[in-house]
């Protein structure tokens, strides 16, 4: 095999959070403020604490020509910073990398459009963000608008488009790219499933027949199994594992397991879940249940701003993240202060879920507005077979629900001549 | 397949900065492309307004420095014109700041997600103002015609105050944009340089009444030797005051390279502070 295309050597990225200071940000007025009571000494200079936080620790890794990777692994992994370093918009702290071959990254679809521009102007201007070059955008131009499905539409400004619009024009142009190297972020989590099938169909086609290479971040285990051949798992910033992606798969649902609570130690966020577990009926953490048993999830929200029709999604999820199930309830109802925090509990009848391994995804969001909080894939929990009539296949995958059936005959046996 | 070899580690992106600028142009170019069309876009009278603006003041500051303070023209020039032929740069210089001041913070949705030399973003605010300043040049030739004033045959140097003017913007604009991205106030300090400077530089008077022993302390403000050398160009009645354009000179040379090093020095962190 020839040289990997991408090599990463003991890669580290550090951040230092410093307590004090809240904004990313500083005003020259603040900076100006502290340097005159450190002078003056009116204020004992206050001891700051600093801290230092390793987004990514050590890594190492090897892709080669026509790879397609996964990156799997929690919110706050490091998933992201590694995209960021491997597309050089941050720069590592230690380590070093080797690229061969033109890399294009695709962090967010449709970075740099213009909504007064329209369609035609924002494929060039998109194309040369990511790379392109005029005549390469020119020579696909056909190609790209047939893709979004947009002909009709191709000189009107994009701030008139419909969001499924807008979205297809942004992949069309991304799915274009012809570099050696693509580097996608979690950006199939849009548009519509038919679109987004034929989004996932052009990424596997660029990399098995034109033997480019492809990293995909993704919460998704089931698009990432169905698009990726070996998966990385990060956490807190370290590999725990790489290689082939079914059990990168397997690895990151047991990490999830040995948490079965979910505790947020971010509280920087407006609404948020505070806290989530899986119980049995007598209130004990329970991560196995039998099929007759009922499932009771508990988890805590917490609040810092005025109502506003905030509301929370409850969804049971397979072990590939497909959502199974899905409640949603209006939030303002349960919280009459600005400030609160209420624990819920949701009870699900017994029953229904068939033998296999699930977890939940919470959200909180404004319906086509503000995401304030979203965990997908937390407090995992299987279901094990107690005697029913399934018994016999356990451990083959006959589905997720038991559905209530009735079997008749409808005539009597006869003979076959 | 091309095995062009890439290297990230700390440090490194210094090494090909040049090399990456290069391999950037045509970004660079999309990117002043779509600021023009976008600023013509929005605004109904489009690009009037970069005629509307200079013509206006150029008409109080005659108003009120020519006609009610009665300050010497250079020469039989027309106030209006001496004047109008200073406006040209400040009016390139006040647009590419308080333009470029604001460019990286107003693109921080494409600093976060791609990797590109920074420095495209401010050249590209500051080349907008450029094209600013060519539309209002021609208003300049249709004051020729009115006023029935010939320029002198010293406007062929012209070129070189513009290129001289383009970089006094570039390198304070580099300076403020990095430094807006860390102090977030800096966007209120720059409309009120902009503002006091029009009126410390020889905008709306010649830089001739200034008494001669304050003149070249007077030049450490890199417009004052532009503006002479727009003048000197256009309206050829002034003697060039050298001594002044070389302290201009000078200066703009420091700030480009402080900006640019400035610039470069903080670049590396604009996508994680921004």
């Amino acid at each position: 095999m020839s040289l990997p295309v991408i090599e990463v050597e003991n890669l580290s990225k550090k951040f230092v959070i410093s307590h004090e200071v809240q904004e990313k940000y500083s005003s020259l007025r603040d900076t100006i403020a502290k340097q005159f009571s450190q002078i003056t000494r009116l204020k004992k200079s206050k001891q700051q604490s600093f801290e230092e936080f390793y987004a990514l620790h050590d890594i190492n890794f090897q892709v080669h020509q026509g790879d397609r990777v996964g990156i799997i692994g929690r919110n706050g992994a490091g998933k992201s910073t590694l995209l960021k370093i491997l597309s050089r918009i941050t720069e590592p702290s230690n380590g070093r990398v080797k690229i061969r071959g033109r890399v294009a990254s695709l962090l967010e679809v449709g970075t740099g459009f213009h909504p007064e521009l329209t369609g035609r102007e924002n494929i060039f201007l998109n194309g040369a963000i990511l790379g392109m070059s005029r005549t390469e955008i020119r020579t696909k131009f056909d190609e790209i608008v047939d893709f979004a499905e947009i002909e009709k539409f191709l000189d009107t400004p994009v701030k008139r488009y419909s969001s499924g619009m807008y979205v297809r024009l942004a992949f069309a142009v991304a799915a274009h790219l012809e570099p050696e190297i693509l580097v996608v972020d979690e950006v199939l989590a849009v548009g519509d499933s038919q679109f987004q099938k034929k989004c996932l169909g052009k990424m596997e086609d660029v990399s098995k027949n034109q033997g480019r290479t492809v990293l995909f971040v993704s919460h998704n285990m089931g698009v990432v199994s169905q698009l990726c051949k070996t998966a990385i798992l990060l956490n807190k910033g370290s590999i725990v594992y790489s290689g082939n992606a079914d059990g990168a798969i397997q690895q990151y649902l047991n990490l999830n397991m040995t948490g079965q609570t979910y505790l947020s130690d971010d509280d920087s966020k407006d609404f948020y879940i505070k806290s989530a577990e899986v119980l049995d009926t007598n209130g004990n953490i329970c991560n196995n249940f039998v099929t007759s048993s009922k499932i009771v999830f508990k988890f805590r929200l917490n609040k810092k701003i005025k109502n506003s029709h905030v509301k929370l999604s409850c969804t049971i999820q397979s072990k590939t993240g497909d959502y199974l199930t899905t409640f949603v309830e209006e939030l303002d109802n349960w919280f009459s202060e600005e400030f609160g925090s209420r624990e819920f509990q949701v009870e699900y009848a017994p029953s229904i879920l068939s033998p296999n391994s699930y977890a939940f995804r919470l959200a909180i969001f404004v319906p086509n507005g503000i995401i304030y909080d979203l965990v997908e894939m937390i407090c995992p929990f299987s279901i094990i077979d107690e005697g029913t009539s399934m018994a016999a296949f356990e451990g083959s995958h006959y589905g997720y629900f038991f559905s209530n059936y009735s079997f008749v005959a409808l005539d009597e046996a006869k003979k076959v001549s | 397949m091309s095995t062009s070899e890439l290297i990230i580690e700390p440090g490194r992106s210094e090494k090909n900065y040049w090399k990456d600028l290069w391999l950037f142009r045509e970004l660079f170019y999309i990117l002043s492309w779509r600021d023009l069309k976008v600023r013509y876009k929005q605004t109904t009278i489009g690009a009037t307004w970069s005629i509307i603006r200079p013509l206006l003041t150029m008409i109080i500051f005659t108003v009120i420095f020519g006609r009610v303070a009665k300050l010497p023209s250079e020469g039989k020039a027309p106030y209006a014109i001496m004047v109008y032929a200073a406006m040209l740069p400040w009016q390139f210089f006040a647009n590419a700041l308080s333009e470029a001041s604001v460019s990286l913070v107003s693109n921080a949705n494409l600093i976060t997600k791609i990797y590109f030399p920074r420095m495209i973003i401010p050249a590209s605010s500051v080349i907008v103002s450029l094209v600013d300043f060519g539309i209002s040049f021609l208003l300049m030739l249709g004051l020729f015609v009115w006023f029935q004033f010939l320029p002198s045959w010293q406007i062929i140097f012209l070129p070189i105050f513009i290129v001289l003017a383009f970089f006094a913007s570039f390198g304070i604009s580099l300076y403020v944009t990095a430094l807006n991205v860390k102090y977030r106030d800096f966007r209120y300090i720059i409309p009120f340089i902009v503002q006091f400077g029009l009126y410390v530089s020889p905008v709306g008077f010649s830089s001739s009444i200034i008494p001669a022993k304050w003149r070249l302390i007077y030049s450490l403000n890199p417009m004052v030797g532009i503006i002479d050398g727009f003048r000197w160009s256009i309206l050829g009645e002034e003697k060039m005051y050298w001594p002044g354009l070389m302290v201009s000179i000078l200066v703009i040379i420091i700030f480009c390279f402080l900006g640019f090093k400035y610039f470069r020095k903080t670049e590396r962190s604009f996508a994680d502070n921004i």
